[in-house]
């Protein structure tokens, strides 16, 4: 160890004052530090669950964001039709009973994968589409009874911030179809290799959160609109 | 047909652009015809088009950035000149081209020069200080790219095709509303910035989910590089900022596009809310730029001091710290809005914390250099230049934060030097440094140190030639964006910023012969060791250039400067470590899916500014035939054999243990 004491004072690794680092300041040895085990890079199957839900989060801050102009413009109603005078609130129940059935038969669905089951994933899959179409065909429905009474997004600030935050939520779930679609022919053709695995719990969680911002959709836009 | 697009759109009557666009348009079919004709095509296509390799990625990024930071300079020069020449008189640039030109520079400069250029440098840098492979979705980030240079590509399509935008880099409404804006203008700039802020968005999320799962063994949260660190920091802004962007931009669309009334004067529309969307992305934006700067400050700064960062731990709790107070601070952009005085007072004092956390910064570098052997090498003179110049810019943005004063300041030409001079010495600088420091680890040679010192020297000149007599102007009252004044006050000052930009063409011009000569003389600045500065993260644990997997096994890490550590270990035992049992590495194959992508994001873009609708149906459709295609391949790796893994490591160890006998006891640099 003489060879190397003879140039430890050259050594330029070391603040010779040691300030700022905490307990290592204190000649703690560096394997005390905090987290010291961590083993390398998860698994693609993390990676990629978790990249996903990343990506989720800034969607609902985009939704936020809709959300937001809703708030500020929902009383700009420039003399037209009031959320009390259009809501119907059949209609927004059947949509809300469909959107919530289909995040149910997309659980299923999760559920066959895991029991590695083709016929009954592929079945909830489909059930859970025809709903997700059904939810899309009854707003459609509502939108276009909106345009024919004069409601549309051109007559007031408050019915540009209505359509714009809702169909930003039916576009959403228009994707989330084309992906399904693409989803069961992968299952069918490629069946549960790892890679659509990971795609199957990808798309598990878009459904789910497009659930989650019905919800609060429902809340903020259709019952407080309706109670005003 | 055509939708709005007929043969009147091209500018045959305005020959500046004209001839601008035109040359652009031959330079670019000259280098395509080289390209061809010299063969490289299947090379350019192989290796970088198509590459998936986040170094290659880095790189163009960083060269996109370059070239657009060339292009937003000839924009600044335009408007210097402009202003030189239009004192009680009309100038050279008629004004609805100055518009563009103004709101053309904003707009290039943050979008598609800055953000290229830092997150180019992350994108290079972030997995080797990791001490991993790539990224976690490294189709995903070549996608990122080449969005990002679809959006780069709109806006140079509109110098000659049609308009940029005349509303400066914001485009606020109403202005911008089709009713003031009924021209294209806005919509290039809407579309160029949506499709790139998706791409930017992506690398956020790419980055987040990189740097928090995916780590060298042993590296904890703690034990990660400082760059590492701003590189998180912005990551997480970007994913919380960007869709707010996204949003904003989507509804001035609508706004535009289909007659809804978010911003417009009537039907209840408000346009501050606008301003209040769009500045509560754009302060985030601020940070999000330079966070990665000051971690690029940090890296240089402690390894030409020879010392551990100081004060790391609070480094990293003061980026953190900004990272999120960067949300509460937007009002500061607009206090004349009207908010009242106790909204305003709450903004100002956000405003004045955001500080300290900076302020923190600035102690812990000068901390780092008190008792290290500084060595002045070119990236550590950016970086003392930028300690100096940042601070000047700190202090009037406090100036600026407090609302009286904004009020006599507000849209003034002080606030353009203030925003100029955190941006230049906080940014440019330090991407500056950052190129001169990390390129010999991407491309093997060191710059070349006497002429990157001279565009050093004469950036700084520069730029104190061109702001501080900014900064005087507008003490004077002198407005931004003036097409033309009348004033004889402001004169001398602006007279001064003109001729000061000389200087900055000095630097630009010794910045294209510093890489000349370094690339003519690479073989005498050729870096052997792959540790040119004596570094101490781990990106300089490799070779430079470094092989596709970065790392023939993946480092065990035991500190907070683990390459430092396993140097100091090999120089005081004399010996490198034993070598490990290579294994066969599974690496990401090339994939063109970002680049078709780009493609038809380019012709879908195109369509909806012209309003050439089947053309954007014919997009969308192949957008999502591509995803199909994509999604349906079969292999996804490849894998590189364990041979070539160990021979290619062996040629890293044998430099490395020539050099240890042959200086026993030293460290290099």
């Amino acid at each position: 160890m003489t060879a190397v004491d003879a140039f430890t004072p050259l050594r330029p690794d070391t603040d010779p004052y040691r300030l700022g680092h905490g307990h290592e300041a204190a000649g703690l040895h560096a394997h005390d530090a905090s987290g010291h085990g961590e083993g390398g890079p998860a698994s693609k199957r993390v990676i990629v669950g978790y990249g996903f839900w990343i990506f989720l989060l800034s969607d609902i801050i985009l939704f936020s964001a809709f959300f937001a102009a809703y708030a500020v413009l929902w009383t700009a109603t420039d003399g037209g039709p009031t959320g009390r005078d259009l809501f119907d609130p059949t209609s927004v129940a059947v949509e809300t009973a469909c959107l919530l059935l289909s995040s149910f038969t997309c659980g299923m669905s999760a559920v066959a994968t895991g029991a590695r089951s083709q016929l009954w994933t592929q079945v909830f899959l489909v059930a859970t589409g025809l709903l997700g179409a059904a939810f899309l065909a009854f707003e459609a429905k509502d939108f276009a009874g909106m345009v024919a009474q004069g409601a549309a997004p051109q007559r007031s600030a408050f019915l540009s911030s209505f359509f714009a935050v809702v169909g930003c939520h039916g576009i959403h779930v228009t994707t989330g179809l084309l992906w399904l679609g693409t989803m069961m022919a992968q299952v069918w053709v490629k069946g549960f290799r790892p890679n659509i695995l990971r795609r199957l719990l990808c798309f598990n969680l878009f459904w789910h959160v497009l659930d989650i911002i019905w919800i609060a959709l429902f809340t903020i836009v259709y019952l407080i609109g309706m109670g005003r | 047909m055509l939708g709005k697009l007929t043969w009147d759109a091209i500018p045959w009557d305005q020959p500046i652009p004209l001839g601008a666009g035109a040359g652009v348009i031959i330079l670019f079919l000259a280098i395509i015809a080289w390209v061809v004709l010299s063969g490289n095509l299947p090379y350019l296509w192989r290796e970088w088009i198509t590459s998936v390799d986040h170094k290659r990625i880095g790189v163009m990024y960083t060269l996109l950035g370059l070239v657009m930071l060339f292009r937003g300079f000839i924009d600044a020069l335009m408007m210097r000149s402009q202003q030189a020449l239009a004192f009680q008189g009309a100038g050279y640039l008629p004004p609805e081209h100055y518009n563009q030109v103004f709101s053309a520079h904003g707009t290039i400069m943050i979008f598609f020069a800055a953000m290229p250029l830092i997150i180019g440098l992350m994108n290079f840098v972030v997995p080797l200080q990791l001490g991993v492979r790539d990224v976690a979705f490294p189709t995903l980030n070549s996608t990122s790219f080449w969005l990002t240079a679809t959006g780069a590509l709109l806006v140079n399509i509109s110098l000659v095709v049609g308009e940029f935008a005349r509303t400066g880099w914001l485009a606020y409404p109403p202005l911008s509303e089709l009713q003031y804006s009924p021209g294209v203008g806005v919509d290039y700039w809407l579309w160029s910035l949506q499709i790139s802020g998706v791409g930017t968005l992506l690398t956020g999320v790419n980055f987040v989910t990189t740097i928090l799962k995916m780590r060298a063994p042993g590296m904890s949260y703690l034990r990660m590089s400082m760059f590492c660190w701003t590189a998180l920091a912005t990551s997480l802004l970007i994913v919380a900022a960007f869709p707010i962007l996204t949003a904003t931009l989507a509804m001035l669309t609508l706004d535009r596009y289909l007659g809804f009334h978010f911003f417009t004067n009537e039907a209840g529309g408000n346009m501050m809310m606008f301003v209040n969307l769009i500045w509560a992305w754009g302060h985030p934006e601020v940070y999000i730029l330079v966070l990665p700067c000051f971690g690029i400050y940090s890296e240089v700064i402690s390894t030409f001091s020879g010392k551990p960062l100081f004060g790391y731990r609070s480094m990293v709790l003061a980026t953190m710290f900004i990272c999120i107070v960067s949300f509460m601070t937007w009002l500061h952009h607009f206090f004349t809005m009207g908010a009242g005085p106790n909204v305003n007072a709450v903004f100002g004092i956000t405003t004045s914390i955001i500080a300290v956390g900076t302020g923190v910064k600035i102690y812990n570098w000068l901390f780092t250099m008190y008792g290290g052997r500084v060595r002045y090498d070119t990236p550590m003179l950016w970086s003392v230049g930028f300690l100096f110049t940042f601070v000047i810019g700190g202090m009037t943005g406090v100036l600026l934060g407090v609302p009286p004063a904004d009020f006599q300041l507000h849209n003034s030409l002080f606030l353009v030097a203030h925003f100029h001079n955190v941006i230049i010495a906080g940014v440019v600088f330090a991407v500056m440094a950052g190129i001169e420091y990390w390129f010999p680890k991407a491309f093997g040679f060191r710059l070349h140190e006497g002429w990157g010192k001279a565009v050093f020297w004469l950036s700084l000149l520069g730029f104190y030639a061109v702001f501080i007599p900014l900064y005087g102007a507008g003490l004077l009252g002198m407005t931004r964006r003036l097409q033309h004044y009348d004033l004889a006050l402001w004169r001398p000052w602006v007279l001064a910023a003109s001729i000061g930009i000389v200087f900055l063409v000095a630097a630009a011009i010794a910045q294209v012969i510093q890489l000349y000569v370094s690339f003519r003389r690479r073989e005498e600045l050729r870096d052997v060791l792959g540790d040119p500065w004596n570094g101490r993260s781990l990106e300089w644990a490799t070779t430079s250039p470094p092989p596709v997997f970065n790392f023939a096994v993946l480092p065990d890490v035991h500190g907070e400067e683990p390459y430092w550590e396993m140097k100091r270990h090999a120089i005081e035992r004399q010996e490198m470590a034993a070598e490990p049992q290579y294994r066969p590495i599974e690496m990401p194959r090339n994939s063109p899916t970002g680049f078709i992508t780009a493609f038809f994001s380019t012709i879908t873009g195109f369509a909806l500014i012209w309003h050439i609708w089947w053309l954007v149906g014919v997009g969308l459709v192949a957008a999502y035939a591509v995803f199909v295609w994509f999604a349906w391949r079969d292999i996804e790796e490849y894998v590189i054999p364990a041979e070539e893994v160990a021979r290619l490591e062996r040629e890293r160890r044998r430099p490395r243990a020539e050099w240890l006998a042959q200086h026993p006891g030293e460290y290099p640099a």
